[in-house]
């Protein structure tokens, strides 16, 4: 058994304290909160122990493994305490707000051999699995633009008072909805070196961003889009899709239904169909041993215990992984520098690009 | 023996747009079934089939379904409603938007019953989980004043919480709840039958009523399709099949043969939208029990 603990028991925490417990590979020595109220019906109803100090609980539980799963200001510093304690740890989405903090914690991660994970639950739903390996198969030929949305009704209304709603707690659309599209891209289609056009505005919010726009660029001319908005009630829940066009053909996947379009069947892939391929989530999703919300939040959890019992220290959506997303970040909040190339010379390379397919490829 | 359910329940997961396929097809529901009429058509058709229970979600658009029921008694003598509640969005909105403690304290009743109101109040002060989760109950159960519903039913996200956080003593206070105000048998959807149905057991609910997934391809049967049959056989508990279609992954005849073929399911739950898909089912059902 693994001795397992959580900090922060908010609406994920308090999904993640059930997951943990219920997986049976882990003991769950200690929960935190600085929410006293919710601590002692935790303490009064529940077998869990529960510490209103995280110093205190990291002493006196002595786990090997830590989930943090509080308001994103504060990951950085609770990571850290965890890590040089030599603990495993599984962090909530985004993983830092500055990335010289994630690079910081990800080479002292490594530094320790600890396993790190960011929840990046997408990254474990079958349909997106489905368009990420349609798109490594080859299946698509040359891929030259991607597009990534995510809406949801989140904020509707201009109020609001929780740790969402202040820009310097890590709150708003661009941190809570865009990240989980960004890692997406980088998940299924790679991530890209620059951004361009971004769009940040505030519909209802006060302080933050209520919807993010922006193009994207890779380095072989590629493009790509992000539309990200959590202000549109349209949408019963968050909804993300993502798209990928190739020569070859299309792929758009959410969590429901990956749909494949190819121009051409590819012997050498298992892509071989021309026309449509549409798999469905009750095709494409394993069983998972406990379920809550949907399967992909134990997945991420089984998986993690499974890097930690192999001492897997790069696995999926490690701490290196998800700076990459906090770095897209950076880039549409212009924290983080742009390379050299410009979003026109993309363009121009991209055209090159293309040119040069149209030309000179089979 | 309590009395027993019908054989076939009507769902309402088509009327809220939710489909476990496809979002666009959910879109296209949610569009159809925007305003009440659209839904009250199809119930109308799923009643004349012979299906006259409607196991709801406690949504707010339910309401309006529930004052034509009330206005219209004569027209449905026999119309029973089984409410799953909560309306997990619902909550979920409200603790995102105000915090735990204060989406409470919103949601909980507020209408100038200044009983419930001071019972609110203490409930929350003194962290009594039991005078709160009666409360919680007695706010969702409103819309359903002067309709009969002999089961009520825990939504599978709170039972699935409750179950993984290991608060179990609150399936207990649900269930006496649920029986002492409303004279009604407690439900429990869950997405993780066997492990349920021993935490119910430790509780003394005895022979409960369990709706999960029961469907041929094992979607959503954590524990796997096995582990289902097996208890479904051997535990005493009275088991609703639900997702027995896997939202239209398995043809109908082959879906309900399977579970026709399963001993002691007591009833299915199904959802659909078109008078063909809601006859057709129904049809084969009645068949497949009467062999």
């Amino acid at each position: 058994m693994i001795r397992v603990a959580i900090v922060g028991l908010g609406k994920m925490g308090l999904s993640h304290l059930a997951i943990l417990r219920m997986h049976p590979q882990l003991q769950v020595v200690g929960a935190c909160d600085t929410a006293g109220y919710l601590m002692d019906v935790l303490a009064k109803y529940t077998d869990t122990p529960c510490f209103a100090d995280f110093d205190r609980m990291l002493d006196a539980a002595r786990p090997e493994a830590l989930l943090v799963a509080t308001p994103s200001r504060s990951h950085a510093g609770l990571v850290e305490k965890a890590l040089e304690r030599g603990i495993h740890v599984f962090c909530e989405k985004p993983f830092v707000l500055d990335i010289k903090d994630g690079e910081r914690l990800a080479a002292l991660a490594e530094r320790k051999g600890c396993v790190t994970q960011v929840g990046y639950h997408y990254r474990f739903v079958g349909a997106f699995q489905e368009a990420a390996r349609v798109v490594r198969s080859g299946a698509l030929g040359q891929v030259h633009h991607v597009r990534a949305e995510a809406y949801g009704p989140v904020v509707l209304r201009p109020k609001g008072g929780t740790w969402r709603s202040a820009r310097t707690e890590g709150g708003g659309a661009l941190y809570d909805y865009a990240c989980h599209a960004i890692d997406l891209v980088n998940f299924v289609a790679g991530a890209p070196v620059s951004t361009s056009g971004v769009v940040r505005h505030s519909i209802f919010s006060a302080d933050v961003d209520d919807e993010i726009y922006c193009t994207f660029h890779y380095a072989n001319g590629g493009s790509g889009q992000l539309c990200v908005n959590w202000s549109d009630e349209s949408f019963r829940k968050m909804s993300t899709r993502i798209s990928i066009w190739g020569t070859n053909g299309r792929v758009t996947a959410d969590r429901q239904e990956c749909q494949v379009y190819l121009r051409e069947g590819r012997e050498e892939s298992r892509e071989s169909g021309k026309g449509w391929t549409v798999r469905y989530t009750t095709d494409l999703t394993d069983n998972v041993w406990y379920y809550l919300r949907g399967e992909e939040y134990s997945a991420q959890i089984d998986y993690w215990v499974k890097s930690i019992r192999e001492k897997r220290i790069d696995g999926e959506s490690s701490f290196r992984s998800a700076l990459e997303t906090d770095r897209f970040v950076a880039m549409i909040t212009g924290e983080a520098p742009q390379p050299a190339a410009s979003p026109d010379h993309a363009g121009r390379v991209r055209k090159r690009g293309l040119l040069s397919r149209l030309a000179g490829r089979s | 023996m309590s009395t027993p359910m019908d054989r076939v329940l009507f769902g309402d997961n088509q009327f809220f747009g939710v489909n476990h396929m496809s979002e666009e097809k959910a879109r296209a529901q949610a569009m159809r079934f925007q305003d009440l009429p659209a839904i009250l058509e199809v119930l109308d058709i799923a009643y004349r089939a012979g299906i006259r229970t409607f196991m709801c979600t406690t949504h707010e658009r339910i309401a309006d379904v529930c004052d034509h029921f009330r206005a219209n008694a004569e027209k449905y003598p026999d119309y029973l409603f089984y409410p799953c509640m909560p309306y997990a969005h619902k909550y979920a909105n409200a603790v995102t938007e105000y915090g735990a403690v204060e989406a409470l304290r919103r949601l909980l009743p507020q209408d100038g019953v200044v009983g419930a109101m001071f019972k609110g109040g203490m409930a929350l002060a003194s962290k009594d989980v039991e005078a709160l989760l009666q409360l919680l109950v007695d706010a969702e159960m409103k819309m359903f004043h002067g309709l009969r519903t002999p089961v009520i039913f825990l939504q599978n996200v709170v039972t699935d919480l409750i179950l993984g956080l290991g608060a179990n003593v609150c399936f207990r206070m649900f269930a006496d709840h649920v029986r002492s105000r409303y004279g009604a048998e407690p439900g429990f959807i869950t997405m993780n039958v066997p492990r349920l149905l021993d935490v119910l057991d430790a509780q003394g609910v005895d022979n409960p009523i369990v709706c999960a997934n029961i469907n041929k391809i094992g979607f959503r049967m954590c524990g796997g399709r096995a582990a289902y049959e097996q208890v479904i056989a051997t535990r005493r508990f009275r088991p609703v099949a639900m997702s027995v279609l896997a939202s239209g992954a398995i043809q109908p005849r082959e879906a309900l043969e399977y579970v026709a073929g399963q001993p002691r399911i007591e009833s299915i739950v199904f959802g659909a939208s078109s008078a063909g898909n809601i006859r057709q089912t129904k049809g084969i059902i009645d068949e497949l029990y009467s062999a």
